[in-house]
């Protein structure tokens, strides 16, 4: 590993995806309008889920506020990072360019998850962050240095779990080709992340922790950001993002080995 | 690599693909989807051959034949199934960081370039990725647009330029970590002659100023004639030939045209004797005369016929691969 080497090249990959991007400026602001649209809608949900009753599976709303901007701030990190590079795998697989990834003397893993850089999903991260801190505000829960610092780990550990998940269906495409259909379900299996785990019926919560974990993602980082995080949850969380991220190496390794490149 | 030891050594290397069977129609494809039929394809199968440091080796064989398999072996894209296989001193497989920075693969209907930004950017993806600073970078993209007449290309993005300069804006950004061994698949595939003819230049120009490798692939035989004394022919996943292109020439072919010009018409029982007649026009007459009988059979045609003018050639290398080629296809179908 060199990381000198390795900074270079992501600043290089960043500043040519930006360029690319630039070349569509309505983009810009289309992503706007959706973000602006998908919140609104969330909110509106929200508030028919609380009408008539004063929380939902026991939080408030201005809990429950703090849940959607986490998954609203997840939201936009897939779509800075892990839209535009994941996707794109099933699309080198299928054309053969994954050659050319595989000859670059820098870690395939590395190339594939991190090549372009989208600004468009900046509004969403902007978006996430001021609901995360009006909620915080509102709710009137102490706000203190060690739930920041142990929410934005589960934040982080949150992100990773999503991305290892999204990366390994993304190499399946080594044997499968055409995967899109499972990282499109995987995306949208998040959005149940917009509403605490708790507010779902006990089968479904099940299937949020253990088989697709979104309470990591949004709901246990938002009990650790109120103050009332879980010690277990957190080492739970903590444990299967670092679980995933191994995981996800030795998979893209194993699968590597399985890659026969498309014919020319 | 200690020196004196060959660039590129393969023994008996082999290549087999498992592919799934489907048979035509709506029934088939149920069957298909519910229990798939597998059958092992043997792309590549016990080929050896030794490539010195420096060589320029075409590689030559139909489609199918295990051209791109090799080359993906070699560049470890792909693991072999058998064999073995060092290429720079590396096990390719392994794709070790030192191996990939000396070697390179040029694609004709691939490309890495970025298609909405200029050349440069992608070239200094490249530069940072192969760890070359950027005073280093300069000197070698100037040098290397220099050898290719590349200019103001690479400042316009890549969708606006043509077929020929993209590809030579692709071989600047291939070899801007200078490797010492180039693979290419098809380099000219779709340029016309006028670009061929540039790429071809700058390749025998690479190989020279640099001392590099190169084994190419290429369906128009103009660039294996003019790169290559070497050619490797593989055919149905086996080597058929490794040697001289004439050599393959006199190996396909064991006969030479004679084209004779006349001053009188003769009829054409008059040269049966002397070889197969294959075409017969009054004063021309074309012959197809046994390469061990050339000088006596010439010899004999100066003196028995008033000949204005003769000829003799090597019947084209294309027309020898393409019959070597279709007797096996009618032979696999027996």
């Amino acid at each position: 590993m060199m990381p000198h080497r390795y900074a270079a090249t992501l600043r290089r990959f960043w500043i040519s995806s930006l360029e690319s991007e630039s070349e569509y400026q309505l983009n810009l602001v289309l992503e706007c309008l959706a973000v602006v649209g998908n919140l609104a809608g969330s909110v509106f949900v929200l508030s028919l889920l609380f009408s008539g009753q004063s929380s939902l599976g026991g939080w408030s709303w201005d809990e429950a506020l703090v849940v959607l901007g986490l998954y609203t701030l997840l939201d936009g990190f897939t779509s800075c990072l892990l839209q535009p590079n994941l996707s794109k795998i099933v699309n080198h697989v299928q054309q053969g360019t994954l050659d050319f990834v595989l000859l670059k003397p820098i870690d395939s893993q590395f190339w594939l998850s991190l090549r372009c850089f989208s600004p468009w999903g900046c509004p969403g991260l902007i978006a996430g962050l001021i609901l995360v801190a009006t909620g915080l505000r509102q709710s009137g829960a102490p706000i203190q240095a060690h739930s920041l610092l142990l929410g934005g780990a589960l934040v982080i550990s949150g992100a990773a779990i999503l991305y290892s998940l999204w990366f390994s269906l993304a190499a399946l495409s080594i044997w499968f080709v055409k995967v899109w259909n499972a990282t499109e379900v995987l995306r949208y299996t998040l959005v149940a992340g917009r509403y605490p785990v708790s507010a779902y019926p006990p089968a479904l919560r099940l299937v949020f922790v253990f088989v697709l974990p979104v309470a990591f993602m949004t709901t246990v980082p938002s009990q650790a950001l109120l103050g009332a995080g879980s010690w277990h949850w957190a080492a739970g969380s903590l444990l299967m993002a670092s679980g995933s991220l191994i995981a996800s190496r030795w998979f893209w390794r194993f699968a590597l080995r399985h890659y026969t490149s498309a014919s020319s | 690599m200690p020196p004196n030891t060959p660039m590129i050594t393969a023994r008996g290397l082999s290549k087999t693909f498992r592919v799934a069977e489907k048979q035509p129609g709506f029934q088939g494809t149920l069957r298909h989807l519910i229990r798939r039929r597998h059958r092992d394809v043997a792309a590549v199968s016990g080929v050896s051959f030794v490539i010195e440091a420096g060589e320029m080796v075409g590689f030559l064989g139909p489609n199918g034949a295990g051209k791109t398999t090799t080359l993906k072996m070699l560049s470890g894209l792909i693991h072999p199934t058998g064999g073995e296989l060092s290429v720079a001193g590396f096990r390719p497989e392994r794709r070790q960081r030192a191996f990939l920075e000396q070697i390179t693969l040029v694609m004709g209907n691939k490309q890495q370039l970025i298609w909405d930004l200029p050349p440069l950017d992608s070239i200094r993806v490249n530069a940072a990725v192969y760890g070359i600073d950027a005073m280093e970078t300069k000197r070698r993209i100037s040098e290397l647009a220099d050898m290719l007449e590349l200019g103001e290309e690479l400042h316009r993005p890549v969708r606006k330029l043509s077929l020929g300069q993209r590809m030579k804006a692709e071989l600047l950004a291939s070899l801007l970590h200078r490797p010492r061994v180039l693979f290419l698949d098809e380099p000219t595939l779709g340029l016309d002659v006028t670009a061929q003819a540039r790429v071809r230049d700058f390749l025998a120009d690479y190989n020279r100023r640099f001392g590099a490798t190169v084994l190419l692939t290429s369906h128009y035989m103009g660039d294996i004639t003019a790169l290559c004394e070497r050619v490797l022919l593989i055919h149905q996943g086996q080597l058929f030939h490794d040697g001289e292109l004439e050599a393959l020439t006199s190996r396909l072919a064991p006969f030479r045209q004679v084209r004779l010009e006349l001053q009188k018409a003769y009829p054409q029982a008059a040269f049966e004797c002397y070889g197969t007649v294959e075409s017969h026009q009054e004063h021309q007459v074309l012959l197809l005369v046994n390469r061990e009988r050339l000088t006596e059979t010439v010899a004999a045609l100066l003196t028995r016929f008033p000949v204005v003018d003769l000829e003799v050639n090597d019947p084209p290398i294309e027309d020898l691969m393409r019959s070597l080629f279709s007797a096996a296809a009618v032979s696999d179908q027996a």
